[in-house]
């Protein structure tokens, strides 16, 4: 017993490296899983706080080019806005509950992301405080940028489009075929359009939304255009990959779109047994 | 260790993860090559530590960073192998007549050549688990290793750059 005990202490490093191993990957493992909770991350208070003044710092810096964006989108939503204002008129009728507005939207600063890794991160500086909530998704005016993953007080971290474990339900807005829209892990400004059947036939340059499918995004949100199209390795998809329109690479302020139908809908899926893939 | 040389140590580690979470997070040159200078740290650390707490010390820095990386445990999982390698690779590369009691493993002290056979597979071990685990599953064993070479160069240009510029001889920072 005595040597048992004797030849375990002498390995004493080596035991204490292999449990630190396997609590580090025991954390890997539990933080890739997208809907998994994260114990912490840099949505904690002190991590965020800290984040979130190293981006108060380098957003100043970058502010004229910001205030120009902000202000380009203003004027085009302006310019739709009289568009769809509908004239007062006598047959004016109250629509129905199924055309009613079920989309939320809210806006927020990016404090952190990562951009170099196969699973990137961005973290944003609202929290459960300002209603953000697991599972919304997050765009900017180029297009879609990543979906909510945990949520603290003060600050959340989604999970980016570039991160390979993130499915975007989308289609091609030229025949409305659907697809789902898959990050490779490889060069952030490229993604994977998959699913597409091979006797679709698409184009290059072809405009790729967010297909309203999955209740995270209304349909519509861009995502990218195509850039290639190959016969894919198996017989019945086409291999398409797309340009991101977001430029992730300066991401500052993004917009979170909440469903507000979703508990409803997830409701009747799982009364139906379906199993919905975010 | 008298606690000069801790408080310098424990500064020296302060100011190299300061930099790592504020500056180098969001350097990738030309989209291969990220630094990971905070491995100076757990490099630097005298030779008479004990092996039990560089590796606790290394999974402590490890996850520092991963927190702020939002790249849970990768960080953590690297950092502790290389601690736990440091000295056995250590007593490999031994100069002749071995080390003092209160040698530090950096540059000024002994020299150039020496460092290089001391940081350089190490920072590349680093980068080829940190690059492995990080592209799980997306396959692709050449985009791993080209990223850990170029990495692994960055960081050890830099590890050399910051200790000629900061590091006296004798005396930690």
């Amino acid at each position: 017993m005595l040597r048992i005990l004797q030849f375990l202490y002498s390995l004493r490093s080596f035991l204490l490296f292999v449990l630190l191993e396997v609590v580090a990957v025991w954390m890997i493992v539990s933080n890739n899983s997208p809907q998994g909770a994260a114990f912490f991350n840099s949505s904690t208070a002190l991590t965020g706080s800290v984040l979130k003044t190293q981006s108060d710092v380098v957003d100043f810096f970058t502010l004229a080019e910001a205030n120009k964006e902000l202000t380009e989108q203003n004027a085009a939503l302006l310019e739709k806005l009289t568009r769809i204002n509908p004239p007062v008129d006598s047959v004016t009728f109250e629509l129905d509950s199924a055309f009613e507005a079920s989309f939320k939207f809210k806006s927020a600063r990016v404090i952190s992301q990562t951009l170099r890794f196969a699973q990137n991160h961005i973290t944003i500086n609202k929290g459960e405080k300002d209603g953000i909530k697991p599972g919304m998704g997050i765009f900017n005016q180029d297009g879609v940028v990543g979906r909510v993953k945990t949520v603290s007080k003060n600050y959340s971290v989604g999970i980016s489009l570039l991160n390979t474990g993130l499915l975007i339900s989308s289609k091609i807005k030229s025949n409305d075929v659907f697809g789902s829209v898959n990050w490779d892990g490889k060069n952030p400004d490229e993604a994977k359009l998959l699913y597409v059947p091979r006797h679709v036939k698409a184009s290059v340059g072809d405009t790729i939304i967010t297909s309203g499918f999955n209740s995270i995004f209304p349909s519509g949100i861009q995502i990218g255009t195509i850039k290639e199209i190959n016969p894919g390795k198996e017989q019945n998809y086409l291999d398409i990959l797309i340009a991101l329109s977001a430029d992730f690479s300066r991401i500052n302020y993004v917009y979170l779109v909440e469903n507000t139908q979703i508990g409803e809908l997830d409701s009747l899926y799982q009364q139906a047994e379906i199993r919905n893939e975010y | 260790m008298n606690i000069r040389t801790f408080i310098s140590f424990f500064l020296m580690g302060l100011i190299l993860v300061a930099v790592q979470i504020f500056l180098l997070k969001n350097l990738a040159l030309f989209g291969v090559a990220l630094c990971f200078l905070y491995l100076l740290v757990i490099f630097s650390l005298p030779v008479s530590i004990g092996h039990i707490s560089l590796i606790l010390l290394s999974f402590g820095i490890g996850l520092f960073i991963d927190v702020f990386y939002d790249t849970m445990g990768i960080h953590a999982a690297s950092a502790t192998f290389i601690g736990f390698i440091r000295p056995y690779w250590l007593k490999v590369i031994s100069p002749t007549g071995g080390y003092d009691d209160n040698n530090e493993p950096t540059l000024k002290e002994m020299g150039m050549g020496w460092y290089f056979t001391y940081a350089a597979p190490m920072i590349f071990f680093f980068s080829l688990i940190f690059f492995s685990i990080d592209q799980w599953g997306t396959g692709g064993f050449f985009g791993v290793l080209n990223k850990s070479f170029f990495s692994s160069t960055l960081t050890f240009l830099l590890a050399i750059l910051v200790q000629l510029l900061f590091f006296k001889k004798r005396r930690g920072i």
